[in-house]
């Protein structure tokens, strides 16, 4: 007698918010294209239970100073565009970015600080060096944040910027700057479901629509926490699809920041044999930990090596056919 | 499935005659369907009731012991979905496939590696765990030829891999009582694989080519037919239709209670790619999604580590704190001029950090604080690691005895509590540090 398995379905009630990033002449802003995430009302890639309308996408770190600091492989794998924001956008793009982001430091790599008029003028060139949306994070401290980001968003108004680290600590200033100069924000929360709730909800009391936020819940890179992320994404995933209106928005993963920091992907002398060749082990790291933060929810991930963008690009390609 | 309170008191002799110390039957029911107590206290059960009651509380997927001796190893008995729900039990078993087809010393060599690989990561030894062998000629003879003389080269157990039955008989004839998982069972060869498996006590795999209705009614068949140990293949071999698979199979075992398919699954990352990235890609996925044993058709140490490392993190318990215990720890003879550093007590910051001072060859104290484990950015934002907490640790562990001066260097990531700490610790020198360990042996060079 044949066997028939009844195959289990999830009945969700809920579903991620769409958020749409950039803006084109016609909307006010000045991007070739805009790219839409979210609208989920499945887990990832689970396409016999639900719907997920948008692929998720690929961004490209870009940086407005020399990264000296970088792994020696991304800055072999880059070249001289590092030297330019410009031109490294320019580069991003043609590699297959579907947004960039841009991330303002602070200060160049001779520790001269980063002005406000900087940061004003460097968005202004990236802008004109790319059709595509873009991410604008700053150095990560709060009040410098603050100040560069402000600078930025008034820079670009209307190009519905994505202006980050929006954290609790300023969420008034940059949601604040996204409602004056029409942008969305990166709300950023340190791996933990009630904290990414309450900032949501902050964020919402300022009246900034929540189509106009992604979600960082905090990105540990494989070795460094990533179980920490990839759980609190599951459980921000499931809470949201199950009615949770706090924690229904799309969630970007600094992939490449984080991947790229440790030793593992920096380090070729003095580790151990066991360890392999330092460029198969650095790309290895960033796409592994991509994989598996796109199956627990993210819909952007932030690169920074371009063999991962290929191989990501094509990891999502195969996991939204069906 | 789990049985009710009540389901189970009709299995007991309602005598309530207190021997299991609970005053009735049905009180002692509650408590074993609460599984606050055992069975065993009960000296009066039926010999049917113990074994409706033991399938009841069965696994609802089936553990699985591959190999022998000090390579054993287990899979299945998981009870999540999501990691987060308790934890997930038993790493997947990862492997690497040879053929017998290639040349013997290209064999040899590729199990050697397998074998002696080893890796360590936070104080945990890392290691590959099955050599699979396909039977790629198709010869019975060549592939006993072949696992003999892999099985002269390691210790690792053997996932035996071909369609041919008289094949992998002749490869158990050859490997005796090592244990292997045969692979596989199919429409066309499941009678003849089961008596194989069940003469000669190993687990057998079940490949469908069809879908799970195909897999269930195998597993069926096999089970009926004395079959216990199965490993799953459901068939696909895209990524995308694996993850779907998978995932439906875990959710019958776990929520449907679907014995016939509770059991450990096998999959294989190098037929899902047909590039290193794409097999990388397939066996991360794998590795979060719910596969008890891997086959791989490649094998670096570059890709090995890394996916060594996932396999850990997604199988570390989430609720038991990774930390290390607070206090002064010193690297290469520290004198009283060495410099003192402080960092929080999550066990990864501690050996990243620790791995740094000690392969600097620099002599340094590190001061570890009491941060609930956490890293120092979560330590910090949720206020476990401020200018209180190191100034709390720096009087608790006496730094101040070990050093002739009075300076304290801060990770670069918690720059602006110095301030504070100043205020905390007067006549101490704040200096801040690098961000990232990996930067502290040049910073500790200038300094
Ligand atoms: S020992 Fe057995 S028979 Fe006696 S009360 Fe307990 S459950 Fe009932």
């Amino acid at each position: 007698m044949p066997v028939t398995v009844e195959i289990p379905k999830e009945r969700w009630t809920g579903s991620i918010r769409e958020v749409t990033l950039g803006a084109t002449a016609e909307q006010g802003g000045t991007r070739a294209k805009t790219v839409t995430v979210g609208g989920e009302t499945t887990l990832p890639f689970l396409h016999f239970e639900g719907e997920m309308p948008h692929t998720p996408i690929v961004g490209i770190e870009v940086q407005d100073s020399y990264p000296a600091d970088w792994s020696p492989v991304l800055l072999a794998a880059w070249g001289d565009v590092l030297n330019d924001p410009a031109a490294w956008a320019k580069k991003a793009e043609e590699i297959g970015a579907d947004v960039i982001m841009l991330k303002v430091r602070g200060a160049d790599a001779d520790g001269n600080a980063t002005s406000p008029e900087q940061a004003a003028a460097v968005i202004q060139s990236v802008l004109q060096a790319t059709g595509l949306p873009i991410i604008v994070r700053g150095p990560g401290q709060a009040e410098l944040d603050n100040k560069l980001l402000v600078a930025v968003a008034e820079a670009a108004p209307g190009e519905r910027l994505a202006l980050g680290l929006c954290e609790d600590k300023n969420y008034r200033t940059i949601v604040a700057a996204a409602l004056a100069h029409d942008h969305l924000v990166v709300a950023s929360s340190p791996i933990d479901v009630n904290l990414a709730k309450q900032l949501n909800i902050l964020i919402s009391d300022m009246r900034l629509p929540l189509e106009r936020v992604l979600m960082d819940p905090t990105t540990g890179a494989l070795g460094y926490g990533i179980e920490y992320s990839y759980s609190v994404m599951e459980r921000l995933r499931v809470a949201a699809l199950t009615g949770d209106g706090m924690t229904q928005q799309p969630m970007v993963c600094f992939v490449g920041e984080e991947s790229w920091r440790q030793k593992e992907s920096r380090t070729a002398e003095g580790v151990p044999a066991e360890w392999g060749d330092i460029e198969k082990r650095g790309i290895t790291w960033e796409i592994a930990t991509a994989t598996a933060l796109l199956e627990s929810g993210a819909d952007i991930v932030v690169l920074r090596h371009p063999e991962t963008v290929d191989v990501v690009h094509e990891t999502i390609s195969k996991l939204m056919a069906h | 499935m789990a049985l009710s309170g009540l389901q189970i008191y009709k299995l007991l002799p309602k005598t309530n005659c207190k021997d299991c110390g609970y005053p009735t039957c049905l009180a002692f029911a509650m408590k074993l369907a609460a599984k606050q107590a055992s069975l065993d206290d009960c000296p009066h059960v039926s010999a049917e009731a113990k074994e409706a009651l033991s399938a009841a509380s069965a696994p609802p997927i089936r553990l699985v012991k591959v190999g022998t001796g000090a390579r054993e190893f287990q899979v299945g008995n998981e009870t999540v979905m999501f990691r987060h729900e308790k934890t997930f039990f038993h790493h997947p078993g990862l492997a690497l496939r040879v053929k017998d087809t290639e040349d013997a010393g290209a064999v040899a060599e590729k199990v050697k590696m397998v074998n002696d690989y080893s890796v360590e990561r936070v104080g945990i030894e890392m290691t590959f765990n099955a050599i699979a062998i396909e039977n790629a000629s198709g010869d019975p003879g060549t592939y006993a030829d072949a696992v003999k003389a892999v099985r002269s080269q390691t210790a690792l157990p053997f996932v035996l891999m071909s369609d041919d039955v008289d094949a992998l008989k002749a490869a158990l004839d050859v490997e005796g009582d090592h244990k292997p998982v045969l692979y596989a069972a199919t429409v066309d060869n499941w009678e003849a694989m089961a008596g194989l498996a069940k003469g000669k006590q190993v687990s057998l795999a079940v490949r469908s080519q069809d879908g799970l209705d195909e897999l269930a009614d195998l597993a069926t068949k096999l089970g009926d037919a004395g079959v216990e140990a199965l490993v799953l293949d459901p068939g696909s071999r895209d990524l995308g239709e694996s993850l779907a698979q998978v995932t439906q199979l875990r959710r019958l075992a776990l929520k449907k209670n679907l014995r016939l398919l509770g059991h450990p699954i096998i999959a294989f990352a190098g037929e899902v790619a047909d590039t290193e990235e794409g097999e990388i890609v397939a066996t991360t996925q794998f590795i979060a999604k719910y596969a008890g044993i891997i086959v791989m058709d490649r094998f670096d140490p570059a890709v090995a580590y890394p996916l060594l490392t996932l396999r850990l993190n997604i199988y570390t318990d989430p609720q038991k704190p990774i930390s290390v215990d607070p206090g002064i720890y010193d690297f290469n003879n520290p004198t009283a001029d060495s410099p003192l550093m402080t960092t929080t007590n999550f066990s990864l910051t501690y050996f990243s950090v620790a791995g740094e001072l000690d392969g600097s060859g620099i002599p340094s104290w590190l001061l570890i604080c009491d941060a609930e484990g956490m890293s120092v950015l979560t330590a910090w934002a949720a206020g476990k690691f401020d200018a209180e907490t190191i100034a709390k640790a720096v009087k608790t562990f006496n730094a101040g005895d070990k050093l002739s001066h009075k300076k304290i260097i801060l990770p670069g990531h918690v720059a602006v509590l110095s301030g504070e700490l100043e205020e905390e610790l007067p006549g101490w020198e704040i200096l801040v540090g690098p961000r990232e360990a990996v930067d502290l042996p040049a910073y500790l060079k200038q300094l």
